[in-house]
């Protein structure tokens, strides 16, 4: 395979790419123009298909086939939701594209409306995400001064609007359904699949929901073709990835990188190793709700087929390393509190597993731990799994039994001598 | 307090003015026209609410249970800076929990409480997808990552001379 070059993160320390002129001189704005002048929307599509490109979210569904499943000829509106509600811990991938590629996450939102005729986009950004929301606008403002939002774009009858919409602070909203009940003006409950979102989505109408890096992807695609995108990668899991690692490395931060690399590789030549030259404890190789892996099996590759036959999920790609000093049981306390916390209430399951799940590990944390309380926790973990309307039940399973399951030598040490194993107790600070 | 001290800002009414005509539905402008309310009080106040309510012609229901469900607003005054520790695990890993312990000894406040001259506030939340430059803190709008212990002062300080000269 020829020499990687990244193409999301190509220019991204380039001074002020934010700018439209700096993104436009180097290319920006040529695949739109391209889609709009040279292509109609099902030629767009089908180019999408053919790259075999992604959902880059967490769920890896094939964009291209997601907007096939738009009815036809519906008289109907139809409507883009760019999901920008990145709030997976672990993920923050999309808060860099949104913060210094704004316009290249703005020409793909205009590709993908173009592509399945939608004359409004909403970008749903977290609401913390403030910076990210103004550069977005900005983005927005410089694109319409050259013609490409706005009415009869580039003089082909095209109409497009882009409208920034900053959530709450509500993970939930990240999930397909929730944000569409939050982008109505109601609170972030999930909705029952199906319908799905393609049929009846916001307002009842037809709706994609594509994330921030997927459609960032769509300018490169329409300008160096399918066959170059699906060259890049594994041939089920095509083109680069950007993969967000943090925790104990010497160097966190995102890297972009064929889908496919050896995580091993990810961990020592691109994070720079282990801090502190300690050894390597487990790393969760996908944002916090996928099993974990223990250091033994780092030699797996970095794409959803690879990490689904190894036991665990590509998710989002957001990878949290930690080391030997990392006490496992706070680790999964601390997950199960966010997924507590951020479970809507609506399911029994989810609503209550959680709630349970984060009382028995706070107290074998805190050594007040039984035997019984691991079974306790797996037979949770079997209630919660498959019984919830939306995903995040699901998601907050495996921090709990993927670390029994790999550590459990680590909780009956709790359980017994009712304290963390030596050297695990305290993460350094600074 | 007097009735008109919680009176809507001209900028804050026509932005919700603004907003209730982008929309197919003007009910999807309800999480934007709190943080309008937000960024104007630095909590959601209930006259503002109720104000903002018959600017958009809508039930105060509707606003009030969005407000009660999303953690971005909180219900009474927070401090003029407010801080937001995040605490979920790539910042744990990374020594979140001592960063809390150091913020409520040099501010002398506990977690939700504010200080007695009013001028911070301290809270923990749950990831702010800020992990690889852990650990960090959101003070009103702006992040503040990497953070160490001497940073934390330098921050503090900076903040306290703005905040009492402002």
């Amino acid at each position: 395979m020829a020499e990687f070059e990244k193409f999301l993160f190509k220019y991204i320390d380039f001074p002020k790419q934010d700018r439209i002129d700096t993104y436009m001189a180097h290319g920006g704005y040529e695949a739109f123009r391209t889609a709009v002048m040279s292509m109609t929307p099902e030629e767009v599509t089908d180019v999408v298909i053919k790259s075999g490109l992604r959902g880059r979210g967490g769920a890896g569904f094939p964009a291209g086939r997601k907007w096939s499943f738009l009815p036809k000829g519906t008289n109907k509106p139809v409507y883009l939701c760019v999901n920008a509600d990145e709030s997976e811990p672990g993920t923050f991938k999309d808060r860099e594209l949104m913060e210094r590629e704004p316009h290249m996450v703005i020409e793909g939102s205009l590709i993908a409306a173009y592509a399945i005729k939608s004359s409004i986009a909403f970008v749903y950004i977290r609401g913390e995400f403030a910076y990210g929301a103004r550069q977005l606008r900005k983005a927005i403002e410089e694109a319409r001064a050259k013609g490409f939002i706005g009415r009869n774009i580039l003089g082909k009858g095209i109409n497009i609007e882009i409208i920034v919409h900053r959530g709450g602070g509500a993970y939930i909203c990240g999930e397909e359904t929730a944000l569409l009940t939050s982008l109505e003006g109601g609170m972030g409950y999930p909705r029952v699949k199906p319908p799905f979102p393609a049929v009846a989505g916001l307002y009842d109408c037809p709706t994609i929901i594509n994330n921030v890096e997927t459609l960032a992807n769509l300018p490169h695609i329409i300008n160096r073709g399918a066959q170059w995108f699906a060259s890049i990668g594994t041939p089920k899991s095509t083109g680069s990835k950007i993969f967000s690692l943090s925790g104990h490395v010497n160097r966190p931060g995102n890297f972009e990188l064929p889908m496919g690399i050896p995580l091993r590789e990810l961990l020592y030549e691109h994070g720079g190793g282990i801090r502190d030259d300690h050894n390597l404890k487990a790393v969760i190789p996908g944002g916090s709700s996928v099993p974990v892996l223990t250091a033994d099996k780092i030699d797996v590759h970095m794409d959803f087929e690879s990490l689904a036959e190894a036991g665990t999920m590509l998710g989002s790609a957001g990878v949290i390393v930690m080391d030997e000093t990392t006490c496992i049981v706070k680790a999964a306390l601390n997950l199960t509190q966010f997924y507590q916390h951020e479970s809507c209430g609506q399911c029994t399951p989810c609503r209550q597993g959680t709630y349970w799940m984060l009382a028995i590990l706070h107290r074998i944390e805190h050594g007040q731990g039984t035997r019984e309380d691991l079974d306790t926790l797996l037979d949770i973990c079997d209630n919660i799994e498959g019984n919830t309307i939306c995903p995040l039940g699901d998601a907050a399973v495996p921090p709990v039994r993927s670390t029994i399951r790999q550590f459990r030598e680590e909780y009956e040490y709790h359980i017994v001598n009712k304290k963390c194993l030596p050297g695990t107790a305290a993460p350094r600070f600074g | 307090m007097e009735h008109t001290a919680n009176r809507l800002s001209e900028n804050s009414i026509n932005e919700i003015r603004r907003l209730k005509s982008i929309y197919p539905h003007r009910k999807s402008a309800i999480l934007m026209v709190l943080h309008v309310i937000y960024d104007q009080y630095r909590y959601i106040d209930r006259q503002a609410m109720a104000q903002a309510a018959e600017l958009m012609g809508l039930p105060l229901i509707d606003l009030e249970q969005a407000a009660s469900f999303y953690t971005l607003f909180p219900n009474k005054p927070m401090g003029k800076y407010h801080i937001q520790v995040c605490r979920t695990l790539s910042c744990q890993l990374r020594g979140a929990q001592n960063l809390v312990a150091l913020l409520q000894e040099r501010l002398g406040i506990e977690i939700g409480q504010v200080t007695s001259d009013g001028l911070f506030s301290l809270v923990e939340v749950e990831c702010l997808g800020s992990c690889g430059t852990a650990p960090m803190m959101q003070i009103n709008d702006e992040y503040y990552e990497n953070l160490t212990p001497s940073r934390v002062g330098e921050i503090l300080n900076e903040l306290r001379n703005k905040g009492k000269n402002g």
